[in-house]
């Protein structure tokens, strides 16, 4: 209640420092805005900015370290009690103390721990009321100096501009920051993770069963574990899934991409394309229900009928979904790409006489093969990272087989059900799961940046 | 009216100079647009081996006519066209002409360069590739070889036929899509405005090769230079508001036209 109330505090002294701004602006020149360098509106920005931008910047970087303070502050107060126990159990007894922070009833926890939540709250309360005196003065005093460097020619349409471009660097710098964060975590699990197991014999091990890894420490430990985490099979399913899946969606996805943008009248154009993209909303895990109860059953009787043996969960009825899946990224994305081809260039190629098909073949597709790769590319990496269909339809059995009849599992599924349910978070399963993750990642980025160079080098550019 | 009357009606108006063969002929041409008609009624005759020029303000229909003799009017949809145009025998848009070989006959080139995305040598082949005009790689080799010379771009471009037709400058872009229209060997080349995205050098050297081609070719131009009409051209018709105004030799269109409009027009009083 209490966070509320002052996030909605801090918004109304924000609309009020842009008032005031605006009107100390207009009255500073006697009521004649024209003879202002900066627009009024500049001048209440520029206030409500130099009050806000530090008080909020200041809340976020308390956000960002209040954690480490308040277990800094309780282990100094705890003193030697605390520095005696074991890591864990001081972990826990942190752990403890944060989930207890807000309850009256204490009676579960020991004395040392009770002393600690007393602790903390006391702490917690007095950082809170600093905080909103120091957020409190911060707003006053940037009102103030805002206020006071008002004049007529004050460059407070620059200041703006500026702050603007700051905050869509700082947006972009999120996105990158992410990146890097997600990256970094998947590296320090995954050496982990090599610590236990040796790197080659995991990339290049042909047998993947980890339910029956090693669990402890030691020569025979490493030895043991190298053996049962091979992920070869593991890629080789995600390749050949993702390789069907692609057979599938892409000339369909491409066909009717051709005839959407080249032979479709407008109208069909303006109703078929939205139905396509419908399936792109479909939630995965009903394409997972059709794939398991509708296509695997399909192909497990037709192939009984005819005599060949296939698994009641195949490869096959996998990729078949996965590629229905994927065909409106092919489709849509291919669409907009053929028609940004210049008309210029369809006119030049039908007063020479070529057909439309002709035209498309010849002329439309080489100049729009860029986006098409990258459409393409966007769908591989879909189908690579998949996991919903293939868990419900595919299996889970690590088979090494280029055989599409046969169950297979992918990178994805296998960290599923590698960090599902109660596990050790140290154990070799599990950190397999982070290594398996870092592969996967860098084999679509290897895809991505040969996809670049490829078109790079092939491009027809027309403009 | 039927062909050869109106043959025989405008031979009667042009001078014994002109007595060339009528290459193509236009007969109570309408064009239109959806509800909008963009061509009233125009009859119009294109003799073999001369230049004719369309002249007239934006939006009379020029391009339009120029559209309609090799059918390109048939890629917009709303578009429908009535009347009859005649090539040598043939009613163009009779059912039973294939408008990929009409297009062979009567190449094209646009107001804006537009070349293919391609090699230099990959743009001047298409049309010979599509239409399979050519048995061996020599063939075609040769083929390419001499319409870039016949389009006066070949002394700048051999030894790099591999390098992509857009790195070219405008007016050799330009060039490019003349030698690309008449590496199919076509009868009639249809030019419209082919000079308006080019500078003053370029254009001069294009008017020179159209001078140069008359003798392979027919060729109809588009344009709204009347400079340019009356240097390239040996006949000028002038459109104004979707009719064809006066047609005649261009020295008498520039000179002494007939009609009043025709007259402000080419004087600067409209258009």
């Amino acid at each position: 209640m209490q966070g509320w109330f002052f996030v909605i505090i801090l918004v109304l002294t924000a609309c009020a420092l842009f008032y005031i701004g605006r009107s100390r602006a207009v009255a500073t020149v006697g009521g004649d805005p024209t003879v202002l360098h900066s627009k009024p509106g500049f001048h209440g920005a520029f206030v409500m900015i130099c009050g806000m931008v530090p008080a909020v910047l200041l809340f976020f970087t308390w956000l960002l370290f209040s954690r480490y303070l308040t277990s800094a502050y309780v282990t100094a107060q705890l003193g030697a009690d605390f520095a005696n126990l074991a890591t864990i159990e001081q972990n826990a007894l942190i752990r403890n103390m944060r989930s207890f922070a807000d309850r009256t009833d204490l009676s579960a926890l020991s004395q040392l721990e009770a002393e600690a939540v007393e602790h903390y709250r006391a702490f917690v309360g007095r950082a809170a009321l600093i905080l909103q005196i120091v957020i409190g003065v911060l707003v006053v005093a940037g009102g103030w100096f805002a206020m006071r460097a008002i004049h007529q020619e004050l460059r407070a349409r620059q200041f703006v501009e500026k702050t603007v471009m700051s905050v869509l660097i700082a947006a972009s710098g999120v996105a990158i920051l992410t990146t890097l964060g997600i990256v970094l975590s998947l590296i320090f699990e995954s050496v982990n993770f090599f610590q236990k197991v040796n790197f080659l014999d995991f990339l290049f091990g042909t047998h993947w069963s980890p339910q029956s890894a090693f669990e402890g420490v030691g020569e025979e430990a490493t030895d043991r574990n190298s053996e049962v985490f091979g992920a070869i099979p593991v890629f080789a399913g995600t390749l050949l899934i993702t390789a069907i899946a692609i057979l599938v969606a892409a000339p369909i996805g491409l066909m009717s991409a051709i005839y959407l943008s080249d032979y479709a009248s407008p109208k069909v154009r303006a109703t078929a394309k939205p139905i396509m993209e419908i399936l792109a909303g479909i939630p995965t895990v009903v394409y997972g229900f059709f794939a398991a109860l509708t296509v695997a059953p399909f192909f497990r009787n037709t192939g009984e009928a005819i005599g060949i043996s296939v698994s009641s969960e195949s490869a096959l009825a996998a990729g078949l979904v996965m590629g229905i899946m994927i065909i409106p990224f092919v489709s849509s994305l291919s669409d907009d790409v053929i028609n940004s081809v210049p008309q210029s260039l369809r006119d030049g190629s039908a007063g020479l006489g070529a057909t439309k098909s002709e035209t498309i073949r010849r002329v439309i597709l080489p100049a729009a093969l860029p986006g098409i790769v990258s459409a393409l590319m966007l769908a591989i990496s879909r189908a690579i990272g998949e996991t919903m269909i293939v868990v419900m339809a595919a299996g889970l059995s690590a088979n090494m087989t280029v055989n599409p009849l046969e169950a297979v599992t992918t990178v994805t599924v296998q960290i599923v059900t590698l960090l599902v349910g109660d596990q050790e978070f140290d154990s070799a399963k599990t950190l397999a799961a982070f290594a398996l993750g870092l592969v996967l990642f860098c084999v679509t980025l290897l895809l991505n940046v040969i996809a670049l160079r490829v078109i790079k080098k092939y491009r027809e550019q027309y403009d | 009216m039927s062909v050869e009357a109106n043959l025989a009606a405008t031979a009667a108006k042009a001078p014994a100079a002109n007595a060339s063969k009528v290459k193509m002929s236009g007969n109570g041409v309408n064009v239109f647009y959806g509800e909008k008609q963009a061509l009233f009624d125009v009859d119009l005759n294109i003799y073999e081996n001369q230049v004719i020029s369309l002249i007239g303000p934006s939006g009379c229909g020029k391009s339009t006519f120029l559209r309609c003799l090799n059918r390109m009017n048939d890629t917009i949809d709303v578009c429908k066209v009535t009347g009859k145009i005649v090539l040598d025998e043939d009613d163009i848009y009779d059912k039973n002409i294939d408008v990929v070989e009409l297009r062979a006959r009567v190449g094209m080139v646009f107001q804006k360069p537009n070349p293919f995305p391609k090699s230099i040598y990959e743009n001047v082949a298409y049309g010979p590739r599509i239409h399979g005009m050519t048995r061996t790689k020599d063939e075609l080799d040769d083929l390419v070889t001499s319409s870039l010379r016949r389009a006066g771009l070949w002394e700048e471009v051999k030894d790099r036929l591999d390098q992509p037709g857009t790195g070219l400058s405008g007016g050799q872009q330009q060039r490019l899509c003349i030698a690309r229209a008449i590496a199919t060997q076509p009868e009639v080349l249809l030019m419209d405005e082919p000079c308006s995205a080019l500078d003053p050098i370029a254009t001069a050297i294009i008017e020179e090769l159209i001078d140069e081609l008359r003798a392979n070719f027919t060729i109809v131009i588009v344009t709204h230079s009347m400079q340019q009409a009356a240097r390239v051209s040996q006949k000028t018709a002038f459109f104004h508001l979707g009719k064809l105004i006066e047609e005649g030799p261009t020295d008498q269109i520039f000179t002494n036209p007939i009609n009043k409009k025709t007259q402000d027009y080419i004087t600067g009083r409209i258009g």
